[in-house]
């Protein structure tokens, strides 16, 4: 009896124990890989302050003072980015918001009504997503050859219309949020059907809807393969091929102070945003998607 | 009504992936390039693009520099981020900040993989940031060049793939890990399991299928291995194509216009990405069915 109680409160002395000393490792651990995680993005910023002569110096930990000035020489340069800017920013919003509502409309469809070839078209749009966009991009440039949508963004933004990952996504979220006696008491109400997708389904699926537009907007704000093969004119150009542009120019030629500049003009915005949002993003990766 | 027109239009915009991989197979039995200023082809010629891309050592190369950066990078993301989700879905850590740290790890899978690629680049350079740290510790007494070895340059790719997906690969154990049953959790506690133990021995066992899964997108995912290696070698693959992967050679071919060759890369891309897909396909299904 007396044995048994005492390796019953040694072994609880000795998870207390374990446990706090796994608390401090764990921290300590998760405190290096954050700031494995951060430390680039941290140079970038320190660098992006920092004029060509200082930073042929080599490193200093501590910002300095031609952030304007770097940004000023870069905005004048010959990169044309506040061009690029624009062309991401249009082709992003457009294809965030027409791929988001038309596959939550798509995935209502599936959801709410009863119709002939319904589970086909739904094993169908679940092939098509399964085929990477790489695979099918030679066929692709041809197709929009023939269309005489080479070199114009509309190339990018209509395909995004049927995006069939985003439409997976609401699926998933209707199934486990949207139930269908509130369409059929809408129906009953004499709300037409457009009326009660827009004012009863879309509210509804805010948070599903929310999440997919900030992913689909910075896939294509990332988006560098398509754009790359798509468009040729520098004017029509979008930030990552700008970016590749940088590289492939002859670098060392460069004011080093305006090539960290392009690049944190082309992150920071992203990571302002994912801060601001970072709540949905995070809690939205797992949300419509696989379940363990 | 209208719900259904427009579903037809969406179908139809399907389009724009469906006869564009119909073509690009169509395309692979031709051959069809240009040689300087004249135009060969398009000519049928069976399968001989696919006997050129094999027979000449270029698929197999590429094929195998993907799948060892692809390795390189997936291997400690994976451990990473069992290690993470294990913590932070731990109810006896009681782990702070945990919000905080979620969304750091997270933070590099939405930044462009081209400007990160860039950014590397330029730290890593030999008269970067990075170089003049390492001589400033006594590291190296003159610059390193990261850009001219080989394993150091795969190892970069592998770094930034890891980085930027390891976070994505936690959110997603983590949730399979909170559908674990607390209950077995409690028993094996009570029965006088150590963490390890119960890591090893429930946790690991019961997470094999959405580890399967994670496995598989990301190996899909390697296989698209692009912006990274593309940005940081400028489309060259150097040191001697030892980083160039198989998507870079499809550009490269894009671009020069070599669309039969691209073709059958393409369909060999298709038909692997194809059966790993199907594999995924599998396993989701049989979730639900659950």
């Amino acid at each position: 009896m007396d044995m048994a109680a005492n390796t019953t409160i040694a072994g609880k002395q000795d998870t207390g124990a374990s446990v706090h000393a796994r608390r401090v490792v764990s921290y300590v651990v998760l405190i290096l890989i954050s700031f494995l995680c951060l430390f680039w993005f941290y140079v970038l910023f320190i660098n992006a302050t920092r004029s060509n002569s200082e930073l042929s110096l080599g490193f200093s930990a501590v910002p300095s003072t031609h952030f304007v000035e770097n940004w000023t020489n870069l905005k004048n340069g010959t990169l044309p980015i506040l061009n690029g800017l624009i062309n991401s920013l249009v082709i992003a919003f457009l294809t965030a918001g027409l791929a988001t509502y038309f596959s939550a409309m798509t995935a209502y469809a599936i959801h709410a009504y009863d119709f002939k070839g319904k589970k086909f078209m739904f094993t169908f749009i679940l092939m098509i997503m399964m085929i990477p966009t790489q695979v099918t991009v030679l066929g692709f440039l041809q197709l929009i050859g023939k269309m005489g949508l080479d070199n114009n963004p509309a190339a990018l933004i209509v395909p995004a219309i049927a995006s069939p990952a985003v439409f997976f996504y609401m699926k998933q979220y209707m199934d486990s949020t949207l139930p269908l006696s509130l369409v059929e008491a809408a129906r009953i109400d004499g709300s037409g059907e457009f009326r009660t997708f827009n004012q009863i389904v879309v509210p509804l699926m805010k948070p599903a809807i929310a999440v997919q537009a900030i992913f689909s907007f910075v896939n294509s704000w990332n988006n560098y393969f398509t754009p790359a093969l798509v468009l040729h004119d520098d004017t029509k150009k979008t930030l990552p091929i700008l970016i590749a542009q940088l590289r492939s120019a002859d670098w060392l030629k460069f004011d080093m102070g305006q090539v960290y500049m392009m690049i944190a003009f082309s992150i920071f915005p992203v990571i302002i945003v994912y801060l601001i949002l970072s709540k949905h993003i995070v809690g939205g990766v797992t949300l419509g998607g696989v379940k363990g | 009504m209208g719900l259904h027109i427009l579903n037809s239009i969406y179908c139809n915009l399907l389009i724009f992936q469906l006869v564009p991989l119909a073509t690009t197979i169509y395309n692979s039995f031709f051959e069809n390039y240009r040689s300087g200023l004249t135009q060969i082809g398009p000519n049928f010629v069976g399968l001989q693009n696919y006997g050129t891309i094999i027979s000449n050592g270029d698929l197999p190369t590429y094929f195998i520099n993907t799948m060892i950066m692809w390795l390189m990078g997936f291997i400690p993301q994976i451990l990473l981020s069992l290690l993470l989700g294990a913590w932070f879905t731990d109810p006896s850590l009681r782990l702070k900040c945990q919000t905080f740290f979620k969304t750091v790890i997270y933070l590099p899978n939405l930044i462009m993989a081209s400007a990160f690629a860039m950014l590397f680049f330029t730290l890593f350079s030999d008269s970067g940031p990075i170089n003049s740290m390492l001589m400033q510790m006594g590291v190296f007494k003159s610059a390193y060049q990261f850009m001219s070895h080989v394993w150091t340059v795969r190892t970069l790719v592998a770094t930034m793939n890891c980085l930027m997906w390891f976070g994505n690969t936690t959110i997603l154990l983590m949730a399979g890990m909170l559908g674990i049953d607390p209950s077995l959790f409690e028993a094996a506690q009570v029965d006088g399991a150590t963490s390890t133990q119960i890591f090893y021995k429930i946790t690991l066992p019961l997470l094999r299928p959405i580890l399967i899964f994670v496995m598989i997108t990301s190996l899909i995912g390697g296989l698209q291995m692009f912006d990274v290696p593309q940005i940081l070698t400028n489309g060259t693959g150097d040191p001697m194509r030892s980083s160039m992967t198989l998507i870079m050679y499809l550009n490269k071919h894009l671009f020069s216009k070599n669309y039969g060759l691209a073709g059958a890369l393409s369909v060999f891309l298709f038909v692997i990405t194809g059966i790993l897909s199907l594999i995924v396909f599998k396993f989701t299904n049989s979730d639900k069915v659950k």
